[in-house]
């Protein structure tokens, strides 16, 4: 057992977070919300020449994937950076359509040639709808291609209704127009789009991880300036004890979300349920494992967020509450996260299911 | 990074397995908050060492089996599971030990370990005082230096298990003169049968005597019972407070374990309930799937620091996130229980009614004090916000 981040993790970690940094997210983040892409794309292209789009592609298309530890290490620092766009969903939807070409039919094989390689280097920022999502494709307006799940068919839909805007500005939602084009049908193709939400939800609390992160350094930093009573607020017990659960939430979703990673790399039928030290708390048998896992890590990021989130805006007094003060792009950010790609309640349920 | 054993980790679990296969009683024994029930804890003790599984991390000479951390984190999942009985050695195994490994002479290691192993020995903590509590330092029973050894006066109070233990370790005050009030401590052990010693029970919120007022009257302690350097108690207590037993404190095969009994008991008044119980249902069902979810977080949390240990690494004030963590994990999930149970809930541990909720209602009052001793939440909580998240310091 070596339950931890090797060196190249962390470093890579450390990369990505670091020219995140140097990224001015919230200038790309207010333009996206006005519907203006390019900043947005020009940090999807810092991803790119990082490594990190072709982490959920398969290597026979030109990805290096799937490497699910990589991609949360990287999904955690575009969280903490709120980078906008639809990163869960190109994951998703590079794992549905990589599932569905491996022992698929020429044509699963096509649409997997057709888009992958495209999605790895960054070209393609696709989006996807299916179920388990709702019934909304997450920045349909920006993306290359909008794919839809409807039961067994997988549609490439032929564009989207009116653009709805989220409680999160970076966010913008909109249904995908029926028919289009059919590019697969049958059992596969299901399995492969629960294959794909799974990873959706994992790739979401990762986004919520590094939220939290953020929204508890940020407020931790802002109460050690600011001074009431003659004093800096974070000195007080009551500040403290809040920004203290908020920190433990987090610190304890982290390691679900990387036992999430190691069930998802251990593949669909196998869990790191079977395969951890205890047999686990969530054993639930080996065919559920990595999905169980994936949702608890769901639960536990997304609750956690919230929660650092409604710590920040506390802590924060009435400037947390201001639209232009940029902690409120992570602030709105945490809420949408948390019922995106299963609810809180529908991932408890997941957690149990025999 | 991956949960895989290797094949000694994996042997040394399928052996642990065996052994408590083997040798659980096959009956819950009674509280170890009684006279009754400490004995059978003593014995029990006593089983777990003829079999060298009642302290597995010690090296062999000591009684244990040298086991790495990993393997202890698969020990205590196996023992958990089996469902066997509570550790009435744990003040001194978790406590105790670890600090005479780091600050004890090769002597007190050789002359208190072993009989800590077997159960011979049971150890009470002699910490808190009437008036010093989260503030220990604070602390005004006193050791004064005599031929040979030390004199103890003054009084100890919430000293668990001192009520049936038979011995106990705390800090007193060396040198009144000291320039702050942590310097001039001293770690020191003594008999509580020792003359000058009176032990008064105090009965917990379910009247059994789970701890004790000491009353200490020139108590005699020879040179050889103190730990370390005089004068240094505070720094040697401190020590071993954030590492490895900040992991090891409360082991999570107690939560899965107790995360596994709590969804089987769901299902069970699932299906007595029906679907009836419709909104109600779905709200315990969120309450047992958080439960679920704690005890896999902090599994694999001990996992992660295992492996951080492991590596060469070390644990630092993170053990205030786990303490405050697993506190309030085990007060959640006894609550979901109970309320599960319905009215059947608020019988006790003592009632044998055949809906009485037994270890459910026992495991209740015992997490209830979790977040309270062993430094209160309060002050695990400044901690966090002062050494992780960099506040200032404040008044308490």
């Amino acid at each position: 057992m070596r339950f931890m981040l090797d060196q190249a993790q962390t470093d890579f970690g450390r990369t990505v977070d670091r020219m995140l940094g140097g990224a001015d997210t919230p200038h790309a983040i207010r333009a996206w919300g006005r519907g203006e892409h390019a900043p947005g794309r020009a940090v999807w292209g810092r991803l790119a020449d990082a490594g990190v789009t072709g982490l959920a592609v398969p290597q026979a298309y030109e990805g290096v994937g799937p490497l699910p530890v990589e991609l949360s290490v990287a999904y955690v620092a575009a969280g903490r950076h709120a980078v906008p766009g639809p990163l869960a969903e190109t994951a998703a939807a590079a794992v549905l359509l990589g599932a569905l070409a491996e022992g698929g039919t020429a044509r699963s094989g096509q649409v997997a040639k057709d888009w992958l390689p495209r999605i790895a280097d960054g070209r393609a920022l696709v989006t996807l709808a299916a179920a388990d999502g709702g019934p909304y494709a997450l920045d349909a307006d920006a993306a290359d291609a909008v794919f839809a799940v409807a039961g067994e068919e997988l549609w490439l839909a032929p564009g989207h209704g009116p653009v709805q805007p989220s409680f999160d500005p970076a966010r913008r939602l909109a249904r995908p127009l029926p028919g289009g084009e059919l590019l697969a049908r049958g059992p596969a193709v299901a399995a492969a789009a629960a294959r794909a939400a799974d990873w959706a939800a994992f790739a979401t609390a990762a986004l919520s991880l590094g939220a939290g992160l953020a929204l508890v350094e940020r407020t931790a930093t802002y109460v050690g300036q600011r001074t009431q009573f003659g004093r800096p607020i974070g000195s007080f017990q009551a500040v403290k004890h809040r920004l203290a659960d908020a920190l433990i939430g987090l610190e304890f979703a982290r390691p679900l979300l990387y036992g999430a990673a190691v069930a998802l790399a251990s593949g669909p039928a196998d869990g790191a349920l079977a395969s951890g030290p205890a047999g686990g708390a969530l054993a639930s048998g080996s065919t559920g494992g990595a999905r169980a896992e994936v949702a608890a890590a769901k639960v536990a990021t997304g609750e956690a967020a919230y929660t650092a989130a409604r710590t920040a805006l506390q802590l924060h007094g009435a400037l947390g509450y201001t639209d232009e003060y940029d902690l409120s792009l992570w602030i709105r950010k945490a809420r949408a996260l948390r019922s995106a790609w299963g609810s809180p309640s529908v991932c408890r349920a997941r957690v149990l299911a025999p | 990074m991956d949960l895989d054993l290797t094949e000694r980790q994996s042997a040394f679990r399928a052996e642990a397995r065996r052994w408590l296969a083997a040798h659980t009683p096959t009956s819950p024994l009674p509280s170890l908050e009684t006279a009754e029930g400490f004995a059978a804890h003593r014995a029990w003790e006593r089983a777990l060492a003829a079999g060298r599984w009642s302290a597995v991390t010690w090296p062999e000479e000591y009684g244990g089996r040298g086991a790495s951390v990993i393997e202890w984190l698969l020990f205590e999942e196996e023992y958990y599971a089996a469902g066997a009985p509570g550790r009435v050695s744990q003040n001194g195994v978790s406590l105790l030990a670890p600090t005479l490994f780091e600050h004890g002479s090769a002597e007190q290691r050789a002359r208190i370990l072993p009989p800590m192993a077997r159960g011979e020995t049971i150890w009470a903590q002699a910490w808190s005082e009437p008036e010093s509590g989260s503030d220990l330092a604070s602390l005004r029973s006193t050791a004064r230096r005599t031929d040979g050894g030390w004199r103890l006066s003054g009084q100890k109070t919430w000293s668990s298990r001192a009520a049936f233990a038979d011995r106990a370790f705390g800090l007193f005050r060396s040198d009144p003169a000291a320039d702050a009030p942590h310097r001039g401590l001293t770690y020191l052990m003594f008999a509580l049968d020792a003359p000058g010693v009176t032990v008064r029970p105090i009965g917990r919120l379910d009247g059994k005597p789970a701890f004790a007022e000491l009353f200490l009257d020139e108590v005699f302690v020879p040179d050889e019972d103190v730990i370390g350097e005089p004068g240094q108690g505070w720094r040697i207590a401190m020590s071993t407070a954030g590492n490895e037993r900040g992991l090891t404190l409360r082991s999570p095969g107690r939560f899965t374990a107790a995360a596994r009994r709590l969804v089987a008991l769901w299902r069970e008044r699932a299906d007595e309930a029906g679907s009836a119980a419709g909104i109600e249902a779905a709200a315990l069902r969120d309450r047992v799937a958080d439960a679920v979810i704690g005890a896999r977080a902090y599994e694999l949390f001990a996992c992660a620091g295992a492996s951080r240990l492991a590596a060469g690494g070390s644990l630092g004030a993170e053990s205030s996130l786990n303490k405050v963590f697993w506190s309030e994990l085990d007060i959640a999930l006894h609550e979901t229980a109970l309320d599960l149970l319905g009215p059947h809930g608020e019988l006790s541990d003592a009632a044998d009614d055949r809906d009485a909720p037994g270890p459910w209602s026992d495991g209740y009052t015992f997490a209830l004090a979790g977040p309270v001793y062993a430094g209160t939440n309060e002050i695990q909580r400044d901690i966090i916000a002062e050494r992780l998240l960099g506040l200032p310091k404040g008044r308490r």
